[in-house]
This record gives structure tokens, sequence and C-alpha cells, in this order.
């Protein structure tokens, strides 16, 4: 009993990173089909920052890295998306794997100027201690993964541009037709989704060491994450993301680590078989 | 009133078309350089090397039938080709360790052979495995994927979740895999010292007929009514549903089918190699073999071949002569190639010609 308690808390902030991963992939694939696998090494580079930011922040790093973090990760973003993808939307295979060479540079590129061990990025020390079996710094992501929620929320249903973004992922072309810069939106929910990665990858630092194949390790669970949610849902990548997460972790304690990925897998093809398309839907007549 | 009764066009008799001699000749020239010339230019090491890229380049052959005729990307072939290795590799590793345990057994502590692995003495069952395994997987995620109409991206990424998946089920299950480390130190091929060069040149030749019977096999597959079916459901698979055909099973056979040829090459490559493990079988070495068919040319079969062989000599070439920067190179390869050149080596080359062509 005891263990099944112990292991909530793993479970729980694996969701959160997974969901705060998911939400930019599930976007940019609903929005504007594209499979981003450079979307790892976003994680990878808001890690980094933390990491860097150490030198200016001591034991504060990880506070001041979350909105540098999702800036530096967002920029990236959108320099990949002006440099490379726009000339491939609607072709996800291509994009899928174009951006896979980007993310072999990228992986490259941090060995070259971090190195390739692994690097540690201290955490504050009021995150240290726990309250009952929930470690603070696992309490701390999943806050930061319910903040982001909420604030994507807000940003989709509230603002004017996320009700443009909403119209562009709904029909690009009506959307288009009625006066809305498509491409400014989709800039824009490259920029958002990117950042997110970044935040993801700083709170991936109060967790484990940092390394240059760090974004690897949750791309593929990330992008089950979309497959089982349904593109471009909210709500489907908030409710995936939790099941993901709390399989994935129960899986590992029930049987073991090795087994669990197995498992999860099986789990997906199954749960594919009475919804096809994720949990929810974007309604429409399109014959794809 | 005189209704001029005009002649009905006469329709010419279809001129047959001389058959193209062309396709044919230069698959006899390539043959012919594979058996003959190679064997007889290339030191041991160089021909082995070749070995290795041709067992390659069989994956490329089922990966450019499943995505390039096909539409089907798949990022998992790695598992496949896996699973083919293991049953050799199983296999060659009992054989080895005669009434004992295989090596790594003994290092992990195993104290009896695990059931799994009892039928692998045998090489008839062992070899039959390699291909029914990976057909059987690959048959059993293909008949439930396609049948719901999960395809495209979705299926790209349940093919990599499953490659990824395997890597962490054979590390973790150390006493029956092996581990990180894999299978390796093998000393017995079929009767043979593994290491002997006559070992490794009748290898050579194995796997270069082996890769033709498939290319052959793979061509008539592409040129019969099953491929242009395939083609069918690659551009248009609703279109073929209305036409009363079932593109799942169209799919699922074609997917099985190039598991089947991963099976084989993971088989092949075991004695020529002499190892298997995760890292050979992962998300990024299937994503690699992906890769060289979209250099080579995937829409052509040819052009699979040509990819993985050329991949396989630039990664040995430039991790020798400069390990650093074969990252980026490799990086800026498939950027520049998938942005600039989607058709690949094939399609540059056939482009230039039909331009001559039309000058002329």
């Amino acid at each position: 009993m005891e263990g099944i308690l112990n292991q909530l808390p793993i479970g729980l902030s694996i969701a959160a990173v997974l969901l705060l991963i998911a939400l930019g992939l599930t976007f940019t694939f609903g929005q504007m089909g594209v499979i981003n696998m450079a979307h790892g090494e976003f994680i990878m580079a808001g890690a980094y920052t933390a990491y860097l930011l150490q030198g200016f922040a001591d034991r504060n790093a990880v506070l001041v890295a979350l909105p540098v973090a999702f800036l530096v990760a967002g920029l990236m973003g959108l320099i990949l998306e002006r440099a490379a993808i726009r000339h491939f939307y609607g072709r996800p295979l291509d994009t899928l794997l174009l951006t896979w060479g980007v993310s072999l540079v990228l992986q490259q590129v941090a060995r070259d100027l971090f190195g390739a061990p692994n690097v540690q990025v201290q955490s504050p020390t009021w995150l240290q201690g726990s309250l009952g079996p929930m470690p603070y710094n696992r309490m701390f992501i999943l806050l930061l993964a319910v903040g982001s929620v909420v604030a994507i929320w807000v940003y989709m249903n509230r603002s004017a541009q996320g009700r443009r973004m909403q119209a562009v992922m709904q029909n690009r072309q009506l959307a288009a037709t009625s006066g809305i810069n498509t491409g400014r939106v989709d800039q824009r929910t490259f920029f958002i989704g990117s950042g997110l990665a970044g935040i993801a990858g700083v709170a991936l630092t109060l967790i484990g060491p940092v390394g240059p194949t760090l974004g690897t390790y949750y791309i593929v669970d990330a992008f089950l994450v979309v497959v089982a949610g349904g593109l471009g849902q909210l709500r489907g990548a908030v409710i995936a993301a939790l099941a993901l997460g709390l399989l994935n972790s129960y899986a590992e304690f029930w049987t073991n680590a090795s087994l669990a990925k197995v498992i999860v897998f099986v789990v997906i093809i199954a749960f594919l078989q009475f919804r096809p398309q994720g949990l929810f839907v974007l309604r429409s007549r399109a014959l794809t | 009133m005189t209704a001029t009764l005009e002649k009905p066009p006469v329709t010419e008799a279809p001129v047959k078309e001389p058959r193209d001699w062309r396709g044919p000749a230069l698959f006899a020239l390539v043959a012919v350089i594979g058996l003959v010339v190679m064997p007889l230019v290339l030191e041991p090491f160089r021909l082995g090397l070749l070995a290795k890229y041709l067992t390659y380049a069989i994956v490329a052959l089922g990966i450019g039938l499943a995505w390039g005729q096909g539409g089907m990307l798949t990022l998992g072939q790695g598992v496949f080709f896996g699973l083919g290795g293991y049953a050799m590799g199983m296999h060659l590793k009992l054989n080895d360790a005669g009434d004992g345990l295989p090596d790594f057994m003994v290092w992990s502590g195993v104290e009896t052979l695990p059931a799994l692995w009892e039928p692998f003495r045998n090489p008839v069952f062992a070899i039959a495995m390699v291909v029914v395994v990976p057909g059987a997987i690959a048959w059993l995620l293909g008949t439930l994927v396609f049948r719901q109409r999960v395809r495209g991206a979705y299926f790209a990424i349940l093919t990599q979740a499953l490659a990824a998946a395997m890597v962490i089920l054979l590390v973790g299950q150390q006493g029956l895999t092996g581990g990180t480390n894999g299978l390796t130190n093998f000393f017995e091929f079929f009767g043979q010292d593994v290491a002997a060069d006559s070992t490794q040149r009748g290898l050579y030749f194995t796997v270069a007929i082996v890769l033709g019977v498939l290319f052959l096999g793979a061509w008539q597959l592409q040129r019969s009514r099953f491929g242009r079916l395939l083609l069918a459901v690659r551009d248009g698979e609703d279109r073929v549903r209305f036409l009363g055909y079932n593109p799942a099973t169209v799919k699922t056979i074609t997917f099985t089918l190039s598991a089947v040829m991963a099976g084989i090459a993971g088989a092949l490559f075991v004695p020529i190699v002499g190892i298997i493990s995760p890292a050979l079988l992962g998300v990024v070495p299937s994503l690699e073999l992906v890769v060289a068919v979209a250099i080579g040319g995937r829409f052509a079969l040819a052009g699979a071949v040509l990819g993985a062989v050329l991949m396989g000599y630039a990664k040995t070439y430039f991790s020798e002569e400069l390990p650093d920067a074969w990252l980026y190179l490799q990086g800026a390869l498939f950027i520049l190639v998938i942005g600039l050149a989607p058709k690949g080596i094939i399609g540059i080359i056939s482009s230039l010609r039909r331009r001559k062509e039309a000058a002329a």
C-alpha cells in the first residue's frame, strides 16, 4: 500500500512533464500537420538554460530559468519554423525526417558546447523536503504543468489570438478567407509550443541530470500522448498524459522497468481499437 | 439526305513497346560487380564491411517497399532486424556453449537455460523463427492498426514507440538477452570458424545473393497487380476502398513482407559483424535507414538499396576520418535531401535524364 502511495508522486510528475512536452506537439501537429522531432532538443535547451543560469542565480536558477528557457526554446522553435518547417506544411512524414536531422545537429552542438557527460543542476533549498509522500520538487513540477494548462486554456478561449489559433486549427482555408493571417498564427503556435518544451526541460533538471540526449528519452512518450489524446486537443492531452504517466510508473512498479514500456505500447494499441483517432476528435466532414 | 458515313477512326493496334532492357542490364552489371569484381579487388576486411552494408540494404529494400510504394513510414524496422538477429544469435550462442550455458548467462548468474532458449538449439527452428517472429509481429500490429485506419504519422509514431520499447525490454532482461552488450563472442557458424576469411567470404556471397533474390522478388511484386494496388493505396486509400478493395489487407501484407526482409537481414548481420545488441536496433538506427532510403530515392527500389550502401560507406568513412563532424554532416545531409531533393539520388538522375531527352 505504501509502495502504491509512494509511486503516485513519481507518476504524477512524469505525467506533468509529458503534458508540457505534448502540448507543443499536439498543437503543431493539429494545426500545421507537422511532426517536430526536434521538439526534444528544445527540452534539452531549456534544461541547459537552467544549468547556465546557475552562475548567475545560484540555487534559484530554476526559478529564473523558467521565463528565460521559455524564450530560448520558443525562439529556437520560431527560427526552425521560419527557416525550414513552413515549407513543409501538410507533409508530416517529410517534416519528421527533416526535423530529425535538425535534432541530430542540435544534439551535437550541445555536446560541443557542454561536453558529452551529464551535468547536474542544483535544486533550490526551499524545494528540498516533502509533504507526506509528495516531495516538494515533484509538487513544483505538477504545479508548473497545472499553471501552464490554465494559461493555455485562457489563451485559447479568452484571447483574440487564441481564438484565431482555434479557427486555423479547425479550418485553415476558411480562417484565411476570413482575414486571419494564418502564417502569423502558425508562428505564434510554434513559439508557445516550443517554449513549453523549454519549461519542461527546466522541470526535468529538478528530478535528474542534464545531457545532450535528454530530449530523446521523452519525445517518443510525448508523441504517444498526442496519439492517444487526439490532435490539437487540450483536454485529450491532459487526460492522456495523466494516464500514460501513471500507467508508466505503476507498470514499472508492479512488473519491472523493462516491461513497462511494452505494456504501455500494448495498452495504446488496444486503446486505438476503440478510439482510432484518440480520445477527442475534431469533427469534420473532410475525407483524408 | 445522305448521311455521310464516316469511317470510324481506326484504332491502331497498340504498338508493343520494345521491352526496356536498361533496367535488367543494370541489374546484371551490378550483380557482376557484386559477385565477381568486389570479392576479387577488396581485402577481407573491406569485403566484410560491404557485406554489412548489404544486410542494411536488405532492410532498406523492405522500407522502400513499405514506405516508397505503400506510403507506410515505418520507423521501427530495427525491431524486426533485431528479432531476426537475436534468433540467429541465440542459436549460435547455444551451439558454442555445447552442453553448458552461454557465457553471458553465467556472468549474470542464470543457472538453468531459460525455456525460451531451449528450442533455438535446433538450427531449423532458429532459421524458421528468423522469418516467423518478425512476420507474425508485423502482421499482428498491421492488422490491428490498419484495420482501424490508423495511418500516416500515427503509424510512424507507433512503430517508433515499438522500437523504443523493444530496446528497453532487451536491456532490462539481462539474463535472457545479454542486456546492453547483446549477444556477441561467436565462434562457430554452422561448423565453420566464424572469423575465418573463407567463412566471411561465403557469408558475403550469401548476403549478396539473398539481396539480389529479394530485390527481384520485390521488383516483380511492384510490377504485379498487387503492386499497382499498393501504389493506389498510397495515393488514395479511400478511393481504393470505394472500389471494393480492402486497403488494410494490402498494407498488412506489405508491412509483413518488409518486416520479414528486416528479419532475414538481422540474421545475416549476426555472423558477419559478430554482434547483435540493443544499440543496433533502436530508434536511431531505424531512422537512419529510413533516411538512407530517402537519400537514395524512396520511390524506386534501387534507390533504397543504393542509399543504404552509400550511407554505410559514408558513415564508416567519416567516423574514421572526421568523427566529430559526422553528426553535423549527417544532419545537414538529411535536411538538404529531404528539403531540396525529396526523390533522392534516383530522382535527381532521372530528372537529369529527362532534361537531356527533352533537349535532344
